[in-house]
């Protein structure tokens, strides 16, 4: 009986505890910036354009073949009278959020830093009533960095904190 | 053989019963379907059905690279997914001979046994569930595990895939607070462990329930190829950590639990015992472990190709030996990708282990080697 009792007294210690769970839908956790969930283009508010140039190099790189990248020539570069240096930008691009694993690797081989994983909570909260919708366009997959609600962070694969002591000696 | 009037004799004879179970039963975790052949209550035979979760993820790594693969690696084994990830990339490691910078290896070693820690949980809730302690150990597991999730959603981004270990090191470095987080985490998993101790443990029930079912000798443990706790439960004290020490694991002083009873009972308690020793070891991480450091070799190339050969790797994952054979012909991807997955052996004793047990009793024998489908599937 003394392993039942104290089963018991295991339960009924817990009662004393601080509950650990929260109100989800109505309170949301702070999410670390490290956080993904799906990509998303980045806006560049100094030109007022995409960094995306439609490289293809993520679409390459994508070990599930979600992405479908269209470049065209950009209208608004400087030989054209434009104040714009990207010689060609995106023209359409299409992002299958149903077969996209989360792997991060589109966000290391970007040459533009262009594209980065969403760390809000709009990533994940992305249910839809028909797998259909769940391929996201260039008008959706901008426009939540374009009005600056995205916590920006692009790591840079294999670089290690600084030593805030070595730094200061230098 | 129906039962006529001129059988109806001095004996019943009975015919044994086909009792499906699977692929959606609750207690199979996961997709499993086993027929089992019962006489009244008494289970006979065990025919297992495996592969319905066959992804092909290792003839899906052949044509990826090397940073592909570790994405279908994670989810290989997803209660585990650090260790699977490991077992990879020190693979790929040994075939184009990178040296890893020592703190990325510490970091590798603290996540890897945290990840022991969370399945190991996810274990203790889920047998709980199977031995018929219904919500109450399960929502205790989820609680811990949740703590341990948390802090993986901070290094490496994600709760359950993580695609954080590289070739060479690690993708990115850990958060400025993670040698305190790691302390608070096991603060807490303390409690958590020692929760489990009075709930389950020592309970005369839950051990009149699983002490002398599912009993497997060490002989056929060996011959079954079994690994991991399920082996050591029945006296065989392998564990790759000690035997064929990776990463940093032989400057570490930890113990290697076993047991000699070799019953479901003996499973549960070597994981208990086994949960304590990655704490020990993690608190001996901590102090070992540099602060600050490179996490990657200087000069890793964009696209990492090895030079011909093959390889085979071990670690020691929570369910046992998790190997990958990997053979390069030179080029950016494996020619050939086998996992060894120690969930895979480990059910092949099934069988053996539930034979003339109660049909009860088969479902907490499943449940003591803590399998994990899409590992035994792939």
């Amino acid at each position: 009986m003394n392993g039942i009792a104290r089963s018991m007294l295991t339960t009924l210690s817990t009662f004393m505890r601080k509950p650990v769970t929260r109100d989800y839908p109505v309170v949301h956790k702070e999410l670390p910036k490290t956080d993904r969930a799906f990509p998303l283009l980045l806006w560049d508010h100094e030109i007022d354009e995409p960094f995306c140039t439609g490289c293809h190099a993520c679409e390459r790189a994508c070990p599930v073949e979600c992405m479908t990248v269209l470049m065209k020539d950009n209208p608004n570069h400087k030989s054209l009278g434009g104040d714009s240096s990207r010689r060609k930008i995106i023209d359409k691009f299409w992002i299958d959020y149903g077969r996209c694993m989360r792997c991060n690797i589109c966000v290391e081989v970007c040459n533009f830093e262009a594209i980065a994983m969403n760390n809000t909570w709009t990533g994940h909260e992305t249910s839809v009533y028909d797998r259909r919708d769940l391929t996201m366009d260039l008008q959706q997959l901008l426009s939540q960095s374009r009005a600056g609600k995205i916590n920006e962070w692009v790591p840079v694969i294999g670089q290690a904190n600084e030593d805030p002591a070595a730094v200061k000696a230098e | 053989m129906v039962a006529s009037r001129e059988t109806y004799g001095t004996e019943f004879e009975t015919q044994d019963l086909l009792l499906n179970v699977g692929p959606q039963h609750p207690s199979t975790h996961g997709v499993f379907r086993m027929v089992l052949q019962v006489d009244g209550e008494v289970v006979k035979d065990v025919i297992p059905h495996i592969g319905y979760l066959h992804r092909g993820a290792e003839k899906l790594c052949e044509t990826m690279d090397f940073r592909q693969g570790i994405g279908f690696m994670d989810r290989t084994e997803y209660l585990a997914a650090f260790n699977a990830e490991l077992s990879y990339v020190m693979a790929v490691e040994a075939l184009a001979d990178i040296e890893v910078p020592e703190r990325a290896q510490w970091i590798r070693m603290i996540l890897c046994e945290l990840n022991r820690l969370s399945s190991h949980f996810m274990f203790m809730g889920a047998f709980g569930i199977d031995v018929g302690v219904f919500a109450t150990p399960f929502i205790y597991a989820w609680k811990e595990r949740e703590q341990i999730l948390d802090l993986f959603e901070e290094v490496a981004g994600d709760r359950m895939m993580y695609a954080y270990f590289r070739p060479g090191g690690l993708a990115w470095d850990v958060p400025h607070n993670f040698k305190a987080r790691v302390r608070e985490v096991l603060k807490s998993t303390r409690i958590g462990i020692n929760d489990f101790d009075g709930l389950l443990t020592k309970d005369e029930i839950f051990r009149t329930r699983t002490q002398g079912v599912g009993v497997i000798s060490a002989e056929e443990a060996i011959e079954w190829g079994m690994s991991g706790p399920s082996i050591r439960a029945s006296g065989v004290p392998m564990d790759v950590r000690k035997d064929e020490p990776y990463l940093f694991y032989d400057q570490i002083d930890f113990n290697v639990a076993s047991r000699t009873e070799g019953d479901v009972y003996a499973r549960y308690s070597c994981r208990m015992e086994e949960m304590w020793e990655s704490v020990r070891i993690i608190e001996q991480c901590l102090e070992k472990m540099p602060d600050y450091g490179p996490i990657m070799p200087e000069k890793m190339p964009r696209m990492l190709r090895t030079p011909p050969g093959e390889v085979y790797i071990r670690t020691e994952a929570p369910r046992g030996e998790y190997g990958i054979y990997m053979v390069s012909q030179g080029g950016n991807r494996p020619y050939r990708l086998k996992v060894r997955s120690a969930c895979l052996s480990n059910l092949q004793a099934l069988k053996d282990m539930s034979v003339n047990q109660y049909v009860a009793d088969a479902i907490i024998v499943l449940g003591s080697i803590d399998i994990v489908l899409s590992e035994v599937d792939r």
